[in-house]
């Protein structure tokens, strides 16, 4: 995802004499094309992200899209005042393309770990938050948000689902129906989380876009059991009231399947924190068969 | 460059206290409580082109008052420049009004930015400094005001390092230095020098000083530290 969200924005940045790209020391590489096509909007302003996210809202103040990239917590988290206020009250529009997602960085400790920057960024007023599945639906997220006016967060991840799917406009797509229960799963969690759910009788939402969720299309196609279980790679709980919102007319029981709120410490592998905190597809089958 | 009382006020500040009065409800506003009034003055009157019947004149130069605390100057020279009726300066901080305790660009034609957390303005300012080099306005210029205790902030000398070290020629930093920082900040110009920027420190009431110091435009980032009575 993080390949083609670079070489797609390089694309765009080509095309676009409106695009803006502001990087803090990282991913230079991929955006070198960029830097060098046209030095004086692509700037990597070293190792500041509080500057990074400043520059790019002066670029927006003066019509540009500014792009921002770096590591989901240096991005999300570290200068949130800097996107809530500098991009949010001045109401003005970029995009932040984060990498290393959840625990990406498996071996590199908490400061390198960010299953909070969805919940943090969710209370900057009117942003958008993307996540895709698929290094394709990356490349489409990003074409699609890089102008539209409003704050967007975009995730990268390195776990991916095997295949993109033509993703609804408002960013939640019904996968299949059922009616036994209605799960909603999060960008790269949909595939493990159509084999946790093999045999049972569910509805299956697939959420690319959290924030603002569709509310309309969750509730039409919600099936009629109350059980709904969200199955993401954030912080558990975080879009749970978004959910909740969209069910407000019905009675609902809702599950977050999600990582713990807990300081991880653990080294190794993204696949070995899935399994420990109960995120591969058999943990999320027994916390639903659990909740069932 | 002695810092001397206050000289005596020229009319326009006189005007100008006039209409800050205006907003605090009194009949004529203490100068010494406006630490960047004669910085705001010479600015608006001699440096910024700027054109009050058309706020976003894409020509025009660009203010960030990143220190957004105690703007009733700003309001009140943008008020006398005509960006705005005088009128609105009674409704200072009132529902009705347009003018909060700090400004909001939404909201204040001749606003640039909506601030009041300290230390985002420079940062932004560079951001305004590349865009407008990136646009081919090279005639245009951007100037940042903080103060001296907002110099405190992390992000301040983030963005005074990342400039400096790219010599965006076509940003201004003003400092006023009313001492109110609790952190000893000795020389802010030196500091500033350091870090790759031309800086002058000057009288901030002496309007000859203010108009020389901003008159000049280099290579560097160029900053005018403007000196005032302490902070009562």
């Amino acid at each position: 995802m993080r390949e083609r969200a670079a070489s797609t924005l390089v694309e765009l940045f080509r095309e676009d004499e409106r695009l803006a790209l502001v990087l803090a020391d990282i991913s230079v590489d991929l955006f070198k094309p960029a830097l060098r096509h046209d030095p004086r909007r692509a700037v990597n302003v070293g190792i500041m992200e509080q500057t990074a996210v400043g520059v790019a809202a002066g670029f927006a103040l003066e019509g540009f899209h500014p792009v921002v990239h770096t590591i989901a917590p240096f991005l999300a988290e570290r200068p949130l005042e800097q996107v809530k206020l500098d991009f949010g009250y001045q109401r003005l529009g970029g995009l932040f393309l984060s990498v290393g997602a959840s625990y990406d960085y498996g071996a590199s400790g908490m400061t390198h770990h960010s299953p909070g920057d969805v919940a943090a960024l969710s209370t900057v007023p009117g942003i958008e938050i993307v996540l895709p599945g698929t290094a394709d639906e990356t490349e489409r997220l990003v074409r699609a948000t890089y102008a539209n006016g409003r704050p967007t967060y975009l995730r990268t991840q390195t776990s991916t689902n095997a295949r993109s799917h033509e993703l609804a406009p408002g960013g939640l797509t019904l996968v299949r129906r059922g009616s036994a229960l209605t799960v909603i799963a999060i960008g790269p969690m949909l595939d493990r989380t159509l084999e946790a759910l093999d045999g049972l009788d569910a509805t299956v939402l697939y959420a690319t876009t959290v924030f603002p969720l569709d509310r309309q299309t969750l509730a039409a196609e919600a099936a009629p059991a109350d059980e709904v279980a969200i199955v993401e790679p954030l912080y558990e709980g975080t879009t749970t009231a978004e959910v909740a919102a969209a069910l407000a007319h019905r009675p609902a029981r809702i599950l977050s399947i999600g990582i713990p709120r807990e300081v991880i410490s653990r080294y190794g592998t993204v696949e070995e924190h899935d399994r420990e905190l109960g995120l591969d597809a058999r943990g999320i089958r027994e916390r639903i068969l659990g909740f069932l | 460059m002695a810092i001397h009382a206050l000289k005596p006020s020229p009319s326009a500040v006189d005007e100008l206290l006039d209409l800050m009065g205006r907003a605090a409800g009194d009949e004529k506003h203490d100068r010494s409580s406006a630490s960047t009034l004669d910085v705001l003055y010479v600015l608006y009157e001699d440096i910024l082109r700027v054109d009050p019947a058309k706020p976003d004149w894409d020509e025009r130069d660009r203010f960030l008052l990143s220190k957004g605390h105690g703007p009733v100057a700003y309001y009140a020279v943008l008020a006398r420049k005509g960006f705005f009726p005088a009128e609105e300066l009674e409704r200072f901080m009132t529902w009705e009004g347009i003018l909060g305790a700090h400004p909001d660009r939404g909201k204040v034609p001749g606003v640039e930015v909506s601030t009041g957390s300290l230390g985002h303005g420079l940062p932004m300012a560079v951001g305004v400094a590349y865009a407008l080099r990136a646009r081919g306005l090279d005639e245009q210029r951007v100037v940042v005001l903080t103060g001296d205790a907002e110099l405190n902030e992390g992000s301040s000398w983030e963005a005074i390092l990342h400039a400096g070290s790219r010599g965006l020629g076509n940003l201004t930093l003003a400092v006023i230095d009313n001492h109110s920082s609790s952190v000893a900040m000795s020389s802010i110009a030196d500091k500033l020098d350091a870090f790759g920027w031309d800086a002058v420190t000057v009288d901030g009431r002496d309007h000859d000083e203010l108009r020389e110091a901003f008159r000049r435009r280099g290579a560097p980032p160029t900053a005018v530290v403007a000196v005032v009575e302490q902070k009562q």
